[in-house]
């Protein structure tokens, strides 16, 4: 495998966490490498730092030992500008709850990673051309309708894909799902799988963490973690 | 932008941000309303002060006054800054109404109406010869007999509005004994049978309306040589004060300088001379410096505002601070989407801050209208608690106002607005850096939700 094929490239992460008075090690020495346009499912059982290795892989956590690379690039090399520039522009995060800003609309909540990037000037300079983008990732989920509503005005499902379409505004290189069904019912998760299968068809690099195989079988490779090692 | 928008949307549909909204509004409003009032009144207290005491005055903190006053009185005439002089006599003496056996204590001021009314607004204060000042001592049931003028306290009682029920477009006769005491230019009481005069009958023939209390209650204000002689006894002319005032543009204080200076050479001058020993006791000094005792209580009754209404701005700064901390621990779980798509610590706190700053702004302009359409309805307001609950926020028949003041200036509405700003941004200054420092992997956790 050549080394501009990998997207993600993790080795030897260690992370632990204090809990009162004893220190709770979730990562053992993790290794772990994704190429570009794959779609990698991590299952686990719950408590076994699935999430936790997903926001290491995504620059949201630290770890104690060892290094991440996106793309070649080392991120404990990187400056918090620079995480946060990687954050908005290379890693596109979906959560289970979904986690939109109930103040803003669906539009808005898609568009929330272009005005994070923007200041006021620069957003009034681009914000058509993002306006643009958000309305055909809004199409292209069958939410064009919706583009007004509140989240709360949302099911489940809806809100997921808007979370999706937030995830994607972007045009991130590396997508990172943590339990993208958890929080919906099995049709509609389905559905929400579909979605992924089709991105990571045209390209797109995913990588989902789940405790249900099921939801796994879905991605192109599954990758168990047991006592913070890769099984 | 998303801060923009965020910021107006917690502020606006936030239930509990109007609680901070209400309370900013609040103080302001108290802030502008009461600093309002207290200004005009101050401001319209000095102003009445000026008008009484002209630009600078000369004068001892002896009643033996002093001499050869004349003679620096001509030269202040001949100089280009001065625009008007007069010399003033200032004493005591007992009054009694002719035919009665009651008599007050009140205070004397001998002037020359024409000469006191191109220093101060003395020809203004006057109720029936404001425009023929010259006949002020004339009483118009009989010009020959020698008039004096009542502080208005003396004589009228003001209504609720504390507005005076003139005697009519002519005074009734009234013969007022006016009782002194003279003084040697050593400050004894002058001897019986030299040629002193102690006790002279005057007649009313105006009043004088001053607008300050002490003044109006009571002063009666005698002709210039009538007073000189009932106060200051001996050979050679003493009077108590000169009242100066400044030509338009000369400043107060380089009046003042000019005036000292030449006062400096007059005393100079004058230091062979028999009485030169009372000008040891005359200072040249400001109005303000002149009339300190009656405008420094109320300076300092303003400043005692200011301090309290900095501790209602310290109770503002926590209302804040307590609202913007359970906002962000609330929206803790919005810190951590925000930061997952890569927001910054310097934009999560800018966020919180424009919400302050949008809360300080609303809450202002909402404190500033409510502020000034109450100001603009506050004598209303009072005339109609005063006619049905019998309630006056200053009882007229006691204190010489006539309105409320109302005047708003948009230089402390400025300052006003620029605290409740800064009140604000301190309130939201710690949560901000709280949310800022929250890690979103802590916020985003499901056990979290």
């Amino acid at each position: 495998m050549k080394k501009n094929d990998l997207m993600l490239q993790a080795r030897g992460v260690h992370k632990s966490y204090r809990m009162g008075s004893t220190r709770v090690s979730v990562l053992r020495g993790l290794d772990l490498a994704v190429k570009r346009g794959e779609f990698v499912a991590i299952i686990g059982a719950s408590g076994s730092g699935k999430s936790t290795l997903l926001h290491i892989l995504g620059a949201l956590d630290g770890l104690n030992k060892g290094v991440v690379r996106i793309e070649g690039q080392d991120l404990s090399g990187l400056s918090s500008r620079q995480l946060n520039e990687l954050r908005n522009h290379k890693v596109g995060f979906v959560f289970q709850f979904f986690h939109l800003l109930d103040e803003l609309n669906v539009l808005e909540n898609i568009m929330l990673p272009a005005m994070a990037s923007k200041s006021v000037f620069g957003w009034l300079v681009s914000r058509g051309r993002a306006r643009k983008r958000a309305m055909e990732l809004l199409k292209r989920f069958g939410l064009s309708d919706r583009a007004s509503h509140k989240p709360y005005q949302l099911s489940g499902g809806e809100r997921q894909r808007v979370a999706i379409g937030r995830a994607l505004m972007n045009e991130p290189k590396l997508l990172l799902i943590d339990e993208p069904t958890g929080n919906l019912d099995s049709a509609t998760g389905n559905g929400i799988l579909d979605v992924f299968e089709e991105l990571n068809r045209a390209g797109q690099t995913i990588v989902m963490v789940t405790h249900d195989e099921r939801i796994a079988r879905r991605a192109g490779r599954v990758i168990e973690l047991v006592d913070g090692k890769i099984g | 932008m998303y801060k923009v928008i965020l910021a107006f949307r917690y502020l606006f549909k936030k239930r509990i941000s109007y609680l901070a909204f209400t309370a900013v509004a609040l103080s302001v409003f108290i802030v502008v309303v009461v600093m309002t009032v207290m200004r005009g009144l101050v401001t319209d207290f000095k102003q009445k002060n000026h008008n009484f005491s002209g630009d600078c005055v000369v004068a001892g903190d002896s009643l033996v006054g002093f001499a050869y006053y004349e003679d620096f009185v001509r030269t202040l005439q001949g100089e280009d800054f001065v625009e008007g002089v007069s010399p003033v006599i200032n004493s005591f003496a007992l009054i009694s109404r002719q035919g009665s056996a009651r008599n007050i204590g009140v205070q004397i001021m001998g002037i020359d109406p024409v000469m006191h009314s191109r220093v101060t607004n003395f020809a203004e204060t006057l109720h029936y010869n404001r425009h023929n000042v010259a006949g002020a001592f004339e009483p118009s049931r009989d010009p020959n007999h020698t008039g004096c003028i009542l502080g208005i306290g003396l004589v009228l009682e003001p209504d609720s509005n504390g507005v005076y029920d003139y005697y009519g477009a002519v005074l009734p006769a009234m013969a007022l004994s006016v009782t002194s005491f003279p003084l040697t230019a050593r400050g004894t009481l002058a001897k019986a049978g030299l040629g002193m005069v102690s006790s002279k009958t005057f007649y009313y023939s105006d009043v004088s309306h001053s607008g300050l209390a002490r003044v109006d209650g009571a002063m009666v204000y005698l002709p210039f040589e009538q007073a000189q002689l009932l106060c200051m006894a001996g050979v050679e002319k003493r009077i108590s004060s000169i009242h100066i005032k400044f030509k338009h543009g000369v400043s107060l204080h380089s009046g003042l300088d000019k005036v000292s200076a030449l006062w400096k050479d007059f005393v100079k001058g004058k230091g062979s001379e028999k009485l030169a020993y009372l000008f040891e006791n005359v200072t040249v000094q400001s109005w303000k410096e002149h009339r300190r005792e009656f405008i420094a209580a109320m300076e300092k009754e303003q400043t005692m505002l200011t301090v309290m209404f900095a501790l209602v701005g310290v109770t503002t700064v926590f209302i804040v601070f307590v609202v913007f901390y359970m906002i962000v621990s609330h929206k803790s779980k919005d810190i951590g989407i925000l930061k997952s798509i890569g927001v910054s610590k310097t934009n999560v706190v800018g966020l919180y801050l424009s919400f302050a700053f949008l809360l300080g702004i609303f809450g202002s302009a909402g404190g500033l209208a409510g502020g000034w359409v109450f100001l603009l309805r506050i004598n209303a307001i009072e005339h109609w608690l005063f006619k049905h609950f019998r309630f006056q926020l200053w009882d007229r028949t006691i204190y010489a106002i006539g309105d409320i003041p109302n005047k708003v200036d948009f230089g402390v509405l400025a300052i006003i607005v620029a605290a409740a700003l800064f009140a604000c941004l301190l309130g939201a200054f710690i949560p901000s850096f709280k949310a800022a420092r929250l890690k979103p992997v802590e916020t985003l956790r499901v056990g979290q939700l």
